[in-house]
C-alpha cells in the first residue's frame, strides 16, 4: 500500500484506521475476544470520520486545498472540458508552466480557459514552480484574455495558486506590473468571465485571473489577501498561529459568500475533492455551464458595466465628516 | 504660500528642538536637526526645509507625509480635499495580537488623518487634476476598503470632470486586517484606472518610498507615465519574503527606483526638486497634445 498523505486534522482518524487494519490482519479465529474489539474500533472510526470531516475549521480547509492529490487545473481540463487546445507562451519572454491556457469546450460552450497549474509530483512541481507564476505567466494569461475578447469567447478561469512567485527574476521582469495590467484588462473584457476557485487562492497572483462576472468556489478552496502563515508571522511573529489567523482572515468559500464576494459554492465529497474527483468534475461542469448559459448573449457594454459595478461595490467604509 | 514657506510652517509645528522643547512660531528654530539615515550625517532642519527634505550631503530623499507631497506638487492654495472623512471600519472583527480597531484608532490619533491616502482637486502647473498622496504613517498606507474607495472615487471624479490624475504612492501593500475585502480593492482600483484610460485622460504616478505589494500590483503602476523618486523601494514581494523564499541575500539596490529604471519598469527617476516641473511638462504633453506649444 502506498503511503497516504495525512492532513493534521485527520491524523487521529488515520491512526485508528491503521490500528483496525492491523487487527484485521490477525487470525481472529484464534482470538474470539478480539472480534468484539474489531467491531468497536470500526464503530469508533465511523463516528470519528463523521466528526473529523463535519465542521471543518478554516485551517483544516486550507490543508485540504493544498492536498497533493487534490484535482488540479489540468485534471479539470481533461475531465470537464473537451476538444482542448493548449496555447503556449507570452510572445515576449517564455512559456510559464505555472499558468495553463487553452481553448476548450464545456457542455457545448466554446471558451478560453486560464488556470494556475500545480504539479502532481516533485518533477512536475519544479517545472511548474508549484503553481506560482512569474510575470510571463500573467502576460501569457493576458494574451489569451485578448484573444478571447477579440473572438467573442467567454473566459473560464481556474484559481489554484499559493501566490505569484516572490523571486529576483520575477521582480526584475515586473511581477507587480504584470498583475496590475492583468487586473485592468480582465475588468474590461467584453466577454463573459466565470472564475472558479478550485484550490488555493493566494493573494494578487490568484486575483490576476481570479474575478469576473461570476465567482464560484469549491467548498474547501480558500481565497485570501495573504497566506495564514505569512499573516501570523507578521502580526504574531509566530507562523504557528496560522490556524487562528485563518479564521480571522475570513478566507473560506462560506466566509466569502457571506461577504458577497463569492456567488456560488460547490460542495465537496466528505474529506475533500480528492476523495471523489468525478463527483466534483461533474458539479463544476454543470455550474460553469449554467453560468455561461445565463451570461450568454449579454450586451458587451452591459457586461463590462455590471462587472465594474460588482467590483465597485466591494468594501466596507464609513463616511465621516473629515 | 510658496512651497518652501509651506514646508517651514509645517516643520516648525512638527519638530522639537534638541533640548526637547516644542518649536513655536513659523520660523524654524536654530539647533533642530535630524540624522540622515543614508549617510548618517547631521542635517539641520533649516537645510532640510530648503532642500525639500533631501539630504544636502548625499541626496537621500527623506520620506514625506501626504500633505507634504501635496504641498510639493499642487499650485499654491489650489488643493481642495474631498472624502476626507472616508475611513475603514472593522468588517471582519479582526483580532491578531491586537484588535484592528485599535490599530485604526492609534493611526488616526498619530497622523491626524482618517485613512492612509489624501485625495482632492488641485491644479498642477495650471492643469486641473485630481491629486492624491498616500501617507505611510497610517498603518503603512496599506490598502483596505477605504483607501480603495478613495482611489476609486478619485478616478471617477477625474472622469466626470475631465481632469488628469496625479498620484504619489507609498504603501506596504494590501491591508490584511480586512481580508479579501482589501484584496478586491486591487481589482476595483485597477478597473477605475482602465476607465480613465478609455476616456484618454492622463494619469501620472509617482512611486515613492516604499511602494510594495497590492498597491504596486494595482493602480500604482498602470499609469501613462510612471515616475519614481530616487532611492525608493518599489516592488511586489518584500525583500525579506524573497530572501526567505530563495534562501539568498539580495543584491544591493535591488527593488530601488534605479533598478526599476534599468529593468524598464519606470519612465524616469526624478529628484524631488524637479518633480513638480516634470509633472507639469508631462501634463502639457498629455493633456494638451493637440495644441501648439
Ligand atoms: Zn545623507
Amino acid at each position: 500500500m502506498t503511503r497516504r498523505y495525512v492532513m493534521e486534522f485527520e491524523r487521529p482518524l488515520v491512526e485508528l484506521e491503521a490500528k483496525l487494519e492491523e487487527l484485521q490482519r490477525l487470525d481472529l479465529t484464534a482470538n474470539p475476544e478480539l472480534v468484539a474489539e474489531v467491531a468497536t474500533v470500526a464503530e469508533e472510526i465511523e463516528a470519528l470520520r463523521e466528526s473529523t470531516y463535519a465542521d471543518l475549521s478554516a485551517w483544516d480547509r486550507v490543508q485540504i486545498s493544498r492536498h497533493p492529490d487534490r484535482p488540479k487545473a489540468q485534471d479539470y481540463l481533461a475531465a470537464v472540458f473537451t476538444d482542448v487546445v493548449e496555447l503556449h507562451g507570452d510572445r515576449a519572454y517564455g512559456d510559464d508552466e505555472a499558468i495553463v491556457a487553452a481553448l476548450a469546450t464545456v457542455d457545448g460552450h466554446r471558451v478560453a480557459v486560464l488556470g494556475h497549474r500545480k504539479g502532481k509530483n516533485t518533477r512536475e512541481n519544479i517545472a511548474r514552480n508549484f503553481g506560482m507564476p512569474h510575470p510571463e505567466g500573467f502576460r501569457k494569461a493576458m494574451r489569451i484574455m485578448r484573444l478571447a475578447n477579440k473572438f467573442g469567447l467567454p473566459l473560464v478561469t481556474l484559481i489554484d495558486t499559493p501566490g505569484a512567485f516572490p523571486g529576483i527574476e520575477a521582480e526584475e521582469r515586473g511581477q507587480a506590473w504584470a498583475i496590475a495590467e492583468s487586473l485592468a484588462l480582465l475588468s474590461g473584457l467584453r466577454v463573459p468571465v466565470v472564475a472558479v476557485g478550485i484550490g488555493e487562492g493566494g493573494s494578487g497572483g490568484a486575483l490576476a485571473i481570479g474575478f469576473g462576472d461570476r465567482l464560484i468556489m469549491l467548498e474547501n478552496a480558500y481565497y485570501s489577501v495573504i497566506s495564514p502563515e505569512a499573516c501570523a508571522s507578521i502580526l504574531h511573529k509566530d507562523a504557528g498561529k496560522a490556524s487562528e489567523v485563518a479564521t480571522c482572515l475570513a478566507m473560506t468559500a462560506a466566509d466569502l459568500a457571506g461577504l458577497g464576494i463569492v456567488d456560488e459554492i460547490i460542495s465537496e465529497p466528505s474529506g475533500g475533492a480528492h476523495r471523489q474527483p468525478e463527483e466534483v468534475f461533474g458539479a463544476v461542469r454543470e455550474r460553469v455551464s449554467s453560468a455561461l448559459t445565463a451570461l450568454a448573449g449579454a450586451d458587451p457594454n452591459e457586461l463590462v458595466r455590471s462587472r465594474y459595478e460588482r467590483l465597485r461595490s466591494i468594501g466596507v467604509i464609513e463616511e465621516g465628516s473629515g | 504660500m510658496s512651497i518652501s514657506d509651506w514646508f517651514k510652517a509645517r516643520e516648525a509645528r512638527r519638530y522639537t528642538t534638541i533640548n526637547g522643547e516644542r518649536a513655536a512660531g513659523s520660523e524654524v528654530p536654530d539647533g533642530v536637526w535630524s540624522t540622515c539615515s543614508a549617510c548618517k550625517r547631521i542635517v539641520y532642519e533649516g537645510q532640510l526645509v530648503e532642500y525639500l527634505r533631501v539630504c544636502p550631503h548625499c541626496g537621500h530623499h527623506f520620506d514625506l507625509n501626504a500633505f507634504e507631497r501635496i504641498g510639493l506638487l499642487a499650485d499654491p492654495e489650489s488643493f481642495d480635499e474631498f472624502d476626507a472623512g472616508v475611513g475603514s471600519t472593522d468588517p471582519l472583527g479582526f483580532v491578531a495580537a491586537k484588535p484592528y480597531t485599535e490599530s485604526l484608532e492609534s493611526a488616526r490619533e498619530r497622523s491626524g488623518l482618517t485613512e492612509g491616502v489624501v485625495v482632492g482637486r488641485a491644479t498642477v502647473g495650471g492643469h486641473p487634476v485630481v491629486l492624491g498622496a498616500m501617507d505611510f504613517r497610517f498603518i503603512g498606507a496599506s490598502m483596505g476598503s477605504a483607501v480603495g474607495e478613495k482611489i476609486a472615487r478619485a478616478f471617477e471624479l477625474a472622469l466626470d470632470e475631465r481632469r488628469a490624475v496625479v498620484l504619489c504612492t507609498a504603501s506596504g501593500g494590501a491591508r490584511m486586517q480586512e481580508g479579501m475585502l482589501s484584496l478586491m480593492q486591487m481589482a476595483k482600483t485597477s478597473a477605475t484606472v482602465r476607465r480613465l484610460a478609455e476616456a484618454r485622460l492622463p494619469y501620472i504616478s509617482v512611486l515613492t518610498n516604499p511602494t510594495m505589494g497590492g498597491v504596486t500590483a494595482s493602480f500604482a503602476v498602470v499609469a501613462d507615465v510612471v515616475l519614481a523618486e530616487p532611492g525608493a523601494l518599489v516592488g511586489f514581494a518584500g525583500p525579506r519574503v524573497i530572501e526567505q523564499t530563495i534562501k539568498q541575500h539580495l543584491p544591493k539596490g535591488f527593488q530601488s527606483s534605479e533598478f526599476l529604471l534599468e529593468h524598464g519598469m519606470v519612465d524616469e527617476v526624478v529628484p524631488r526638486g524637479q518633480l513638480t516641473a516634470r509633472v507639469t511638462t508631462l501634463l502639457d504633453y498629455l493633456a494638451r497634445g493637440g495644441e501648439r506649444a
